[in-house]
């Protein structure tokens, strides 16, 4: 059949030719994949143990045996990095996953409706965007307590502006479109319209907010645990290795703070070029 | 034109109140679902009574609705009393007061040397866009945005402290062996100024620049990417062709037409910039031991001190509400236009 030739590209031959041409978003969707990946086998690609302690060796700078060094307690830096990807993964990914389902339906719904609901929901968002974000995540962990599920809570919280606002401006204009009306002829309810419609229509745009905020919540969940709240000393995350390294900066041992630093500074670097990708896949009337 | 710009004044901060009175209420929830019994807290020990429990929830009205109490909260607040530290003993607004201008100090200062370095960058990268110096400054954000404050702050400690010498002890606002300035705004680079001792300025000021430029590096991707932005678009306006057609010099056409033009979402963008900076505080003040609020609040919460904790979130979100309006007023006198509607 002719008719396949005509066919407009798919999302996949639209991904691999972009991919294909954007040599920076291939690499940041290999690195993304790469810490993926690291999150999962962590524990065997670890060469020591990160919590055995060996005090003979430590504060010893990178060497062939300890190629990230070893801290204070002379445990590997690397294997602690390498433990940690999950720890701060988890908590990003679970953070942003809270906002964006909790953030989509509200705001789709404030969109669709619209009236008083709308109204007082942005209100409150207006409210929330007026404490500064990472302010507000630091009293939250205050007040519901200094534990890792809390960090994840704030972080979450915070993230959710975006996320109402966002979704709220794309259904809000999407409301009154066609397919929208057949739905609803097609007695569809109104919440139906909303979750199976809408929203799945709103999905593509709202991916690259998702890559975005992903490095931005990587970024608040180190800097809460870097300031003491949320995980605990002994456990590997990235925040609180550079929080134990600083002690050590102004006698030169730079390994400590400068290694989960990089592991930071790349994961954030992966997530943002790929929301740029994204963009560029999904939704090209953005591009920048 | 002043009346203009004072009924504008006036009009935003009237409009501001709403959002004022939202930050009070979340604070004030907040409060509310802190973990413990104030009253347990502050009665004598662990020994206390039930007795003892039951009268100072009376005294401190807990026993009360929620609603009362709020009232409760906001008059207190009118008063000007947001409780007493437990750690250091004295009213929170005072130790607030004392410490405050020590952090603001620091984000001025900060945000100077931000603009300062991202509007010439954004304008430079418009003006010759896929140039060598635009693909730097796109580097520069990208990976600006990436770097965590605190990290950063290390690094440039590790570099300017312990390789090169030449900044001092990153440990407070001023070296432990020299004089503080004589207390008249609070601000060190001020007050030394205002007594003209210049050495301690140069204190002072060696001292508060590595954790100011730790915090201007972690604002200088969005600012400069949006004066870039903004100046493109600009640059490419018909005005700007006439400009030119006339033969206006170079500079005069970028900045006293094009940059000015230029500047309002570079405006929008630094109000936004400026909550990120707030925040960054806590990091920044943190990594360089600098005696502000927000380490203030910090040392607060970890004592599990909530008293300063709350002050703090209401005093950062009103500089916040604050600072915008002040944006929105800018706006009508770079742009007089926004005042007109």
């Amino acid at each position: 059949m002719s008719a396949t030739a005509l066919q407009r590209p798919t999302l996949v031959s639209h991904a691999t030719y972009v991919l294909r041409s954007n040599r920076i978003t291939a690499c940041a969707a290999a690195g993304t994949l790469l810490l993926v990946l690291i999150a999962v086998f962590a524990p065997w690609l670890a060469p020591y143990n990160p919590i055995a302690s060996d005090v003979p060796q430590a504060l010893q700078p990178p060497s062939a045996a300890h190629w990230a060094g070893t801290d204070q307690l002379g445990r590997d830096i690397a294997s602690r990095i390498l433990l940690a990807t999950r720890l701060d993964l988890f908590i990003a990914v679970s953070a942003v996953g809270i906002s964006f389902i909790i953030g989509a339906v509200i705001g789709g719904f404030c969109g669709y409706r619209g009236g008083r609901l709308d109204r007082w929901v942005g209100r409150i968002v207006d409210v929330l965007m007026a404490f500064p974000l990472f302010v507000l995540a630091m009293a939250l962990v205050a007040a519901l307590g200094n534990r890792m599920e809390n960090i994840i809570i704030a972080t979450a919280v915070i993230n959710l502006p975006f996320y109402v606002r966002f979704a709220r401006a794309e259904v809000n204009v999407r409301r009154n479109a066609g397919w929208v009306e057949a739905a609803r002829a097609c007695g569809d309810s109104h919440v139906s319209v909303v979750l199976r419609f809408l929203l799945p229509n709103v999905l593509p745009a709202m991916a690259v907010q998702i890559s975005l905020n992903l490095g931005w919540a990587i970024l608040n969940a180190a800097g809460l645990s870097f300031i003491g709240l949320g995980v605990q000393a002994p456990t590997p995350e990235w925040g609180i290795m550079v929080a134990e390294g600083a002690r050590f900066i102004t006698t030169g041992k730079w390994w400590l703070v400068g290694f989960p630093g990089l592991a930071l500074m790349l994961t954030v670097l992966c997530f943002n070029l790929l929301g740029d990708g994204l963009r560029d896949i999904l939704d090209p009337r953005m591009r920048t | 034109m002043l009346a203009a710009i004072a009924q504008r004044v006036a009009r935003r901060l009237i409009s501001s109140i709403p959002a004022l009175l939202g930050v009070v209420v979340i604070t004030f929830v907040l409060m509310r679902v802190l973990p413990g019994d104030p009253a347990v807290f502050f009665a004598s020990g662990p020994s206390a009574g039930k007795q003892e429990i039951e009268d100072l929830r009376h005294k401190m009205g807990l026993d009360q609705p929620v609603p009362i109490q709020l009232a409760h909260y906001l008059v207190d607040i009118a008063r000007g009393n947001l409780g007493n530290s437990l750690t250091t003993g004295q009213p929170v607004v005072q130790d607030m007061r004392r410490k405050l201008p020590a952090s603001l100090e620091l984000t001025f200062t900060a945000l100077t040397i931000a603009l300062l370095l991202s509007v010439p960058l954004g304008v430079l990268a418009a003006l010759r866009p896929g140039s060598l110096i635009d693909h730097a400054v796109r580097m520069l954000c990208t990976l600006g945005v990436c770097v965590p404050t605190f990290v950063s702050g290390l690094l440039l400690i590790y570099m300017f402290y312990y390789v090169l010498g030449w900044a001092p002890d990153p440990t407070a606002r001023i070296d432990i062996f020299a004089s503080t300035p004589p207390d008249i705004t609070g601000f060190y680079l001020i007050d030394f100024a205002l007594v003209g001792d210049w050495n301690g300025w140069w204190a002072a000021a060696s001292q508060l620049l590595l954790p100011a430029f730790t915090m201007a590096l972690f604002v200088l991707a969005p600012l400069a990417r949006m004066t870039r932005a903004s100046m493109l678009a600009v640059l490419g306006s018909d005005f700007i062709r006439t400009a030119r057609s006339l033969g206006l010099k170079q500079h005069r056409i970028i900045i006293a037409y094009a940059l000015r033009n230029a500047l309002l979402p570079v405006l929008t963008i630094t109000g936004i910039v400026f909550s990120t900076m707030l925040g960054a505080n806590v990091l920044v003040e943190k990594v360089f031991s600098w005696p502000g609020v927000a380490s203030y609040a910090l040392d607060a919460l970890l004592a599990s001190d909530y008293a300063p904790v709350q002050a703090f979130v209401l005093l950062m979100a009103s500089i916040f509400v604050m600072v915008n309006v002040a944006i929105d007023i800018l706006y009508g006198i770079i742009d007089p236009r926004v005042s007109i509607e």
